[in-house]
């Protein structure tokens, strides 16, 4: 124990001779471990978010396909859908997107039909007759209305329809409702011209969640040119989505490994004259190779565990505190109206320990194999360069 | 030796801070049936992070097949768009190959 805080002290010492140049090599090291744990800790929270607030989301929702691609689904297959045993309810649901020329925003228009309890996340109250509405924050924070004004739209004829807000959705749903409109479905059924006959998809409820997936075969069954996505699915797409190693999250993961693989490759090609010299006085006045790689092996730890700590902790507060603005212009694209979230901090402690494993473990070969090179040769040889 | 304490004092004071900032978040409770509330009452499906364009704001309701909803196959218009993984669901549709003897 004395012998390795020993060899420690002299670890640190041999460090603070070269203090410029390994402080540089922590910052770049922290840097790089800070990027890839940013987008372990972003991709992570965001899916602890979607998989978590989905769990109640539509057991099955069901999509008309036409030439491959999404129709208005008629209201007949209501009656037929709702004949399966086990099948709660059916109910077509109205929505669509509405574009805003002027500020470039996509808005997503949705119709509700019956429901009256005060939601939670909603100040004000959800729209009750034909010309009332309730938005989403990000709808709120683009155009700047409040609870009582009116939101002017243009309908499917170019006639301007007036909207009284009655109601804001709260901050805390940003991730769900930011763009959102909310209308009465016979308003929206009205303002996209949409015939009574048709719904944009419907909704399944069933009573036994264990036959969501055989009611969906069913109903693929009777109805072929239909597309039913269970809830699985839904939460499925999402957990795929913010996998770290798919996407554009993979491509920032990749970068920073790479500037890693730069960082060891350095190191690994060999080490400096100096670094050489030392070794050979080291073992010219009696150390060990043990005893070398033992230094060595202090100094790989103490820069890559340094490093790591440092990263790590760097990479939480950019992703919990400062709301990760690295990664956000990401994840926004060309959106207009991107939420504002403050996400729930979650930790994939599985993924850390890879993440260790992966850059501490290399760093450190990359340290003691130059150096057992190094060791083994003749002092005097070493010495004379 | 007092340098080495003194650093070993100083990574593991890191280490704790980070280690406690983590499980403080880990075990912080949060209440989601609000947000399920919400989910339930407006039937949502996806999470409306990426609203650049149709198949973006709905991933899971998309028909993904088709980047650019164009022609399958066209190149990608949203920076948005090459994250999400082209994995269309409730899709049960197969080609098959029927080889006529003789050929």
């Amino acid at each position: 124990m004395v012998r390795q805080l020993k060899t420690l002290e002299y670890t640190l010492s041999s460090l603070m001779r070269r203090k410029s140049k390994n402080l540089s090599l922590v910052v770049v090291y922290a840097f790089t471990i800070a990027t890839l744990g940013s987008v372990l800790f972003l991709t992570h929270a965001l899916k602890v978010e979607a998989t978590s607030s989905l769990t109640e989301a539509p057991a099955l929702t069901i999509q008309k396909i036409s030439a491959g691609r999404h129709e208005l689904i008629p209201t007949d297959h209501v009656a037929t859908i709702e004949k399966l045993p086990g099948v709660k309810s059916v109910t077509p649901r109205v929505w669509g997107y509405y574009y805003d020329s002027l500020i470039k925003a996509n808005l997503t228009l949705s119709g509700i039909s019956s429901y009256r309890e005060k939601l939670e996340l909603l100040n004000g109250r959800l729209p009750l007759g034909p010309g009332e509405c309730a938005i989403g924050k990000g709808v709120a924070q683009a155009f700047g209305p409040a609870i009582g004004d009116n939101l002017v739209l243009e309908d499917s004829g170019k006639e301007t329809t007036t909207f009284k807000i009655t109601g804001v959705f709260q901050a805390e749903s940003n991730l769900l409702t930011n763009d959102l409109v909310v209308l009465q479905e016979a308003t929206l059924r009205d303002f996209f011209s949409m015939d009574q006959s048709l719904a944009t998809d419907l909704i399944v409820e069933i009573h036994n969640q264990r036959e969501i997936k055989v009611l969906a075969k069913k109903i693929k069954y009777l109805l072929p040119d239909t597309r039913p996505i269970t809830r699985d699915e839904i939460i499925h797409t999402y957990d795929s989505l913010f996998n770290w190693r798919s996407g554009m999250m993979l491509a920032v993961a990749i970068a920073a490994l790479i500037a890693f693989c730069i960082l060891a490759w350095d190191k690994a090609t060999g080490i400096s004259a100096t670094e050489k010299q030392e070794i050979g006085i080291l073992k010219a006045i009696g150390w060990e190779t043990a005893d070398v790689l033992s230094v060595k092996f202090w100094e790989g730890l103490v820069i890559s565990l340094t490093s790591f700590i440092l990263g790590t902790l760097a990479a939480w507060v950019h992703v919990f505190i400062f709301d990760a603005p690295g990664l956000i212009p990401l994840l926004k694209g060309w959106s207009v109206l991107f939420p504002k979230f403050q996400l729930t901090p979650a930790v994939d402690f599985y993924q850390l320990f890879v993440l260790a494993f992966l850059t501490i473990v290399p760093y450190l070969g990359c340290t003691i194999i130059p150096a057992w090179k190094t060791a083994v040769t003749d002092p005097e040889h070493v010495m004379r360069g | 030796m007092t340098r080495g304490v003194a650093y070993l004092a100083f990574i593991l004071t890191l280490a704790i801070l980070t280690a406690s900032l983590m499980a403080a978040g880990a075990a912080k409770s949060v209440d989601v049936s609000e947000k399920q509330q919400l989910v339930k009452a407006l039937g949502i499906t996806d999470l409306s992070l990426f609203s650049e364009a149709r198949y973006t704001r709905h991933p899971s309701q998309a028909d993904l097949f088709a980047p650019f909803q164009d022609f399958p196959g066209a190149l990608e218009h949203f920076p948005t768009g090459s994250m999400i993984p082209p994995n269309p669901i409730g899709f049960s549709s197969r080609i098959r190959i029927q080889q006529l003897p003789g050929n």
